[in-house]
């Protein structure tokens, strides 16, 4: 073994660390876990495949489908084809996962202890944690929403039925299917933040986002109301264009999920420090 | 230079004051006052379950005291908003992620204290990890994951160096290396502050000693002290008539214990057990002036509050 390498006056004064190199150490861990990048490098082909998929089989069937099915194919079908319940499920289960295991994985492994030995301000250090992790799948949504659309319309455009980005709805439909990344991301990481464990916040987090919405009954004003403030059903109300096929007794408003959109991740972003500061590690 | 810096002031010292930690009705750390000192290696030592752990997990302000308080170089810890260039600790050497390469771990610390990633390097030649550090934590041998702990710990140049059982994993020339870097550390003047459940680690490494026992502090002095309190280790005697010799030794009023097929007898020196065998021509096949370990030491003095203790031998 070397002797000591470094006297004591080397390292010195250097710079004085600031937010921004907390976010670059958050950027530094993120990308440094291969599993992550593996389970988004999965994710996007199987959120753009299933969109594709649905397009080919619309433009295969086409000359087939009756009058009334042809006459609001566009836009109801056609961005349906783009965002469909199951990707959206694939894409909040995958991105719900990875803010879970983002935070709780930290925990479970130790981490913690010496990230917060190294820096004791552990709000900042969340905070940081929780941008970076925003940033990134907020990126990572628009890529797949984006994609999604343009190849699901190139191909429904084979029979002249595809929408552009500039038709009414299509820019909503496009954001909020891309910001249910982020939102997602941001759900799991306040479950990891909160159960610590990391298989218990996955399972958690999956439960929050997709079991939930399907156990919420719409049929009384107070449940429908339970229903319209969950991430899957706001996305699901942003997506939907054209007319509506079944009138719901308690619609949900276009501002109304917009806001559950701004809400959740607002909560879910301060709950991450918060939950972090006040509790022995 | 920090010396220079804040010369005369409380950089280095830790100081605990009635830290106090209660877990729902227990109380894992009870009332602990103490200081551990710059420029010595202070050993702080107790049975397994002693409230070591949660000791120095306080001191880092990763677990709140329930009354009392922990400063290091006047400040509580948590106070601090970067750590690294105050303390350097390894708790856990598990405390990293598995998926994660030893250098992203490092670098990731090292951005967040505004350190550049050129002292990464260093630390990392500095533990003999600079071949390995590319490859994930998670496939490292235990001793592996304790020099990158190190690592962590030297990374920032401390005044202040914390470690939690830092030679458990460690092959014996790991264990060396170990104890040539504490007192390299300490001889430059930092606070090096290092727990441990066998007396043996510390024998050979520490300057000063903390001992606890059930959360509560059972002794603070120098290893010299301690280890005077623990001379009078009486002497080891073989005698062909080892009846006789009792007798005789019984006679003269020192204290005789029968064991392993010899005598232990106390109050009385080598040379006086030789004279009186001499007298009565009692051969005598082994004399020797017998010191009590370091270790026996310990666990007489810890033996009242060993947390764990094992059932009767089988």
């Amino acid at each position: 073994m070397s002797a000591r390498t470094a006297p004591v006056a080397d390292v010195g004064e250097g710079r004085r660390p600031r937010f921004p190199d907390l976010v670059v150490a958050e950027w530094i861990r993120f990308r440094s876990l291969r599993s992550t990048w593996w389970a988004l490098g999965v994710c996007a082909p199987v959120v753009v495949g299933i969109a594709v998929n649905a397009a080919w089989s619309d433009q295969a069937n086409w000359p087939g489908y009756g009058p009334g099915v042809k006459e609001i194919f566009v836009p109801v079908w056609a961005i349906r084809d783009a965002f469909n319940d199951s990707a959206a499920m694939i894409m909040a289960l995958v991105l719900g996962a990875l803010g879970a295991t983002a935070v709780a994985g930290e925990h479970a492994t130790g981490l913690v202890r010496t990230a917060f030995t190294a820096v004791p301000a552990r709000r900042s250090v969340m905070a940081a944690k929780v941008l970076v992790l925003a940033a990134v799948t907020a990126l990572f949504g628009t890529l797949v929403a984006g994609v999604s659309f343009w190849a699901s319309q190139a191909v429904l455009a084979r029979q002249g039925i595809g929408m552009s980005i500039g038709d009414p709805g299509a820019l909503r439909a496009v954001a909020a299917s891309a910001l249910l990344a982020p939102v997602a991301a941001l759900a799991g990481a306040a479950v990891g933040a909160l159960l610590r464990h990391a298989a218990g916040a996955v399972a958690m987090t999956a439960a929050v986002l997709l079991l939930v919405p399907s156990l919420v009954s719409e049929k009384y004003a107070w449940s429908a109301a339970l229903d319209h403030a969950l991430p899957l059903s706001a996305w699901d109300h942003l997506t939907s264009l054209g007319p509506e096929m079944i009138t719901p007794e308690h619609p949900a408003t276009t501002a109304g999920s917009w806001a559950v959109y701004v809400l959740w991740p607002l909560v879910c972003a301060a709950v991450v420090p918060v939950a972090a500061h006040h509790r022995d590690v | 230079m920090w010396r220079a810096r804040r010369a005369g002031s409380l950089v280095g010292m830790i100081e605990l004051e009635g830290l106090t930690k209660r877990f729902g009705g227990r109380t894992v750390v009870d009332g602990l006052t103490f200081g551990v000192r710059p420029g010595r290696v202070t050993g702080f030592l107790g049975p397994n379950g002693a409230g070591k752990s949660t000791t120095l997990r306080m001191v880092l302000g990763l677990c709140a005291p329930t009354s009392g308080a922990a400063r290091v170089a006047g400040v509580p810890f948590r106070d601090r908003a970067r750590g690294l260039r105050h303390v350097g600790a390894l708790l856990d050497a598990g405390d990293a992620h598995g998926g994660r390469s030893g250098v992203a771990h490092l670098w990731a610390l090292a951005r967040a204290n505004g350190l550049p990633r050129s002292r990464v390097d260093e630390v990392l030649a500095e533990v003999g990890l600079a071949d390995a550090a590319r490859r994930r934590v998670g496939g490292w041998s235990l001793g592996m994951r304790q020099r990158l702990g190190i690592a962590v710990a030297l990374l920032g140049d401390p005044p202040v160096l914390v470690f939690d059982e830092p030679l458990n994993g460690l092959d014996p020339e790991g264990v060396r290396w170990v104890r040539g870097l504490f007192r390299g550390l300490a001889a430059e003047g930092r606070t090096v502050f290092v727990s441990s459940h066998l007396m043996s680690e510390m024998e050979h490494t520490a300057d000063d000693l903390v001992v606890i026992g059930r959360g509560r502090l059972i002794a603070v002095e120098s290893l010299a002290a301690f280890s005077a309190r623990a001379g009078g280790g009486g002497v080891w005697v073989r005698a062909d008539d080892q009846g006789a010799l009792a007798r005789l030794l019984a006679a003269e009023g020192a204290g005789v214990t029968r064991r392993d097929g010899g005598l232990l007898v106390t109050g009385v020196g080598a040379r006086r057990v030789g004279e009186l065998a001499a007298e009565r021509r009692v051969v005598l096949s082994e004399l020797t002036p017998r010191r009590a370990s370091l270790e026996e030491a310990f666990m007489e003095l810890t033996a009242e509050s060993v947390e764990y203790a094992a059932g009767e031998g089988r």
